[in-house]
């Protein structure tokens, strides 16, 4: 088990909306030598809750410490550690507005995106989808000369 | 009823019937200690330094089971505090901390005296609290309280702002905390507890691997009820010594770096690991994959992450040791005991061919004498603190202990300076006990101030300083593993001790026979009055059997064979 390869793993951490709650979770992480790939988190709508989502990876043994360890922070009130589930994660690619538009916005809603902006002198697209899909989108992006791009890491929800 | 904020860190600690505090004032917690001043629900010991003071709250929680309470000031007060919430975190101890802060408004100024306590702290307590309101103090303090002394036990930090202190507001104590994110798990999973029952019936070689969960759990006796009617026999961590009592024929002793040869060949023999409350620390094991390899697992913890962690479980049970042996009792009527027969004849061989021994001197005290004898002397009366090294692990191998929380010692952070200030709690809650704080001459210095906080509060401790004029523990290590190159670890420049002791309002012995030895522990004891007892010993002793850091459990370094019994003992 000890030597079993690292693997992604996604997980959920269902936490109390109070001050320091992240600062507690993500220095488990720090202290404890675990990674992180990506991180977001946002209130849980209509409750004091919020959801913290984690992209990381470990073999399973780690990935169970870290389930545990995650678990015994005092306001953690859930860990989900993701099997069947459906993830997604969002992208803003800003252009110059002299690269060619409509092969962008083609490549956009390839991914189930578009142009969301435009200005005098750039425009903006957002993609959502598969975290790997994400990643070969921004990869065919590069020929437009993209002068920016931000990923808002993973959110996700078990099937 | 209305009162400041000072007054409700009062009356809190006053209503969770703390009878001692350990503590030391400064700006930020003025306010509090001014109500301090004003009440008479508590005392209020003024160590002579906050590490002290939380490492004394520390050895009252030890001694006692309770939560000890410490409280200090801002920015340095809150920094000295750091090893003392470290050390108790990593032996799960109760503990609230109650440092001041600088008022809401300076706070993220770099005001004066201000430090980020609770980011510093959050990997060192179990859980911390910043304040922010008047309104949440009671809770918060109700919650700190709680969540020190339920689960698995912790320090808890409560860190408040001036401002917080000064404000009026209604006080009312809760009755009860509902924490929905904390629900620690007591009862173990029934169907888990009847299968590891039937391996342990139906193994040839199993051992009871006993742990500090035990002592924390207070059931030592539930444990030694356990070992009797199943007679399997028991190897005990750092932290478990006195759980099954010195006596006890089945007890093999202490396993690990430093454990006896039987303890350390029946773990690493045995088909059935049975841990109670044991963590499989890293000085325990030795090498992993080489540490109970021929055994099934059963490992009863009530952290759910320290299943697991490190070895892999066959039997996991999550759960209150009491809980768990409770019910493991209610099915063990019919086992028999005959079967473990075998097993036990090779593990009493095993001690017979290497007992826990050394060669003893009638030149020079050794230092296993010297706690053997106080052993002798003493027994079951005595509290016996510790701090770190050599001294540390003598004390585990040879002092007899006959019951839980008798022995205190930094286990899992290993801090020195932790015995002195430890063994003033200690005595505080038992103040008709013996209480010795077996020391080195290195770990010493690192809290001698508590001679002064000491002699003004008339805490007699007996600080048996076993001088080996080294870092022992070190320089055994430097002997071993770095060719003897002693790099700073001589101590031959030494302080007066016995002066030491006197200019701070204490006693002091100067002793290097095994008669002045004697005459000194009756005088101290009879004097009632703190003292330094300042044992010269041989210099190059070493700790042993030894099992070399990363190495095989049963690759240890054993003592030299001891000829005949009447040279040696
Ligand atoms: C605060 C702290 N600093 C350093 C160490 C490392 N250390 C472990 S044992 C030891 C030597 C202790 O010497 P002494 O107190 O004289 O005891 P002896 O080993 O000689 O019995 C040292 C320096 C430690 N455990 N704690």
């Amino acid at each position: 088990m000890a030597n079993s390869k690292n693997e992604r793993h996604v997980i959920s951490v269902i936490v109390m909306n109070e001050s320091s709650v992240l600062a507690r979770v993500t220095s488990l992480f720090a202290g404890r030598g675990y990674n992180i790939e990506t991180l977001t988190v946002a209130p849980i709508p209509q409750s004091d809750m919020s959801h913290i989502t984690i992209a990381t990876n470990g073999s399973a043994k780690v990935m169970e410490q870290i389930t545990k360890q995650l678990h015994k922070l005092i306001p953690v009130y859930k860990v989900i550690e993701h099997e069947e589930m459906v993830e997604k994660e969002m992208v803003l690619v800003k252009f110059p507005i002299a690269e060619n538009l409509s092969d962008i916005s083609a490549l956009c809603s390839a991914y189930n995106g578009g142009i969301v902006n435009v200005g005098p002198e750039m425009v903006i697209t957002m993609v959502s989808d598969e975290p790997t899909r994400i990643k070969h989108f921004i990869e065919a992006t590069q020929r437009y000369n993209p002068s920016e791009v931000v990923r808002g890491g993973v959110v996700a929800i078990e099937r | 009823m209305q009162m400041s904020g000072a007054q409700m860190v009062c009356e809190a600690i006053i209503a969770e019937g703390v009878k001692t505090v350990f503590g030391y004032p400064g700006g930020a917690i003025m306010h509090v200690y001014d109500e301090i001043y004003k009440q008479n629900g508590f005392e209020h010991i003024l160590n002579r330094h906050e590490q002290a003071s939380v490492h004394a709250a520390d050895g009252y929680a030890r001694a006692t089971g309770e939560v000890g309470v410490a409280m200090v000031t801002s920015g340095p007060g809150f920094t000295n505090a750091v090893t003392g919430l470290a050390t108790a975190y990593m032996d799960s101890i109760p503990m609230v901390v109650i440092s001041g802060q600088v008022p809401l408004s300076l706070i993220g100024t770099d005001g004066f005296q201000e430090i980020d306590a609770v980011g510093i702290s959050r990997p060192c307590t179990k859980h911390n609290f910043l304040v922010r309101t008047l309104e949440e103090l009671p809770r918060v303090l109700k919650e700190a309280f709680y969540i020190a002394r339920t689960g698995r036990p912790g320090p808890v930090l409560v860190d408040v702002p001036k401002d917080i202190t000064v404000d009026i507001g209604e006080f009312v104590y809760p009755d009860s905390v509902n924490i929905p994110t904390y629900k620690p798990t007591y009862k173990g999973n029934r169907r888990q507890i009847e299968k590891a029952v039937e391996a342990i019936k139906s193994a040839k070689k199993p051992l009871l691997y006993l742990g500090g969960g035990i002592v924390l759990s207070n059931a030592s006796d539930l444990v030694r009820e356990f070992a009797l009617k199943t007679q399997i026999p028991a190897v005990e961590t750092l932290m478990a010594r006195g759980v099954l009592g010195a006596k006890n024929p089945l007890l093999l002793g202490m396993l690990g770096m430093h454990g006896n040869y039987s303890s350390n060949m029946a773990m690493s023999e045995t088909d059935l690991v049975i841990s109670f409350g044991a963590r499989f620390d890293d000085r325990v094991t030795g090498k992993l994959s080489e540490f109970a390899k021929y055994a099934d697992i059963i490992h009863v913890d009530i952290d759910a992450a320290n299943i697991g962690k490190l070895v892999d479980v066959d039997y996991p049970i999550v759960g209150d040791i009491t809980e768990v042996v409770t019910k493991m009792l209610e099915q063990i009527d019919d086992i028999d005991t005959d079967r473990y027969q075998a097993w036990r004849d090779i593990l009493g061989r095993y001690n017979e061919l290497h007992p826990q021994s050394y060669v003893d001197s009638d030149e020079v005290i050794k230092p296993q004498w010297a706690i053997e004898r106080l052993g002798e002397l003493l027994g079951e009366k005595a509290i016996i603190t510790s701090d770190v090294g050599q001294h540390q692990m003598w004390a585990a191998q040879h002092y007899p202990f006959d019951r839980p929380r008798q022995w205190i010692n930094s286990g899992g952070l290993g801090t020195m300076g932790f015995g002195f200030p430890a063994a003033l709690g200690a005595k505080r809650a038992h103040p008709e006990k013996t209480v010795i704080n077996i020391t080195g001459d290195g770990s010493i210095l690192m809290n001698m101030q508590e001679l002064v906080t000491a002699a003004e509060y008339k805490i007699p401790v007996i600080n048996v300083i076993l001088n080996n004029h080294f870092l022992g523990m070190v320089r055994q290590w430097q002997t071993f593993f770095y060719e003897k190159r002693y790099s700073e670890t001589d101590l031959s420049f030494q302080p007066n001790f016995k002066a030491l002791a006197e200019a701070c309002g204490g006693i002091g012995y100067d002793v290097s026979t095994k008669e002045e030895f004697d005459a000194a522990l009756k005088d101290a004891i009879e004097q009632d009055k703190v003292c330094f007892m300042n044992v010269q010993t041989n210099r190059f002793e070493d700790v042993l059997p030894m099992v070399p850091s990363g190495g095989a459990l049963f690759n240890m370094m054993l003592p030299q064979k001891v000829l005949s019994n009447t040279e040696a003992k």
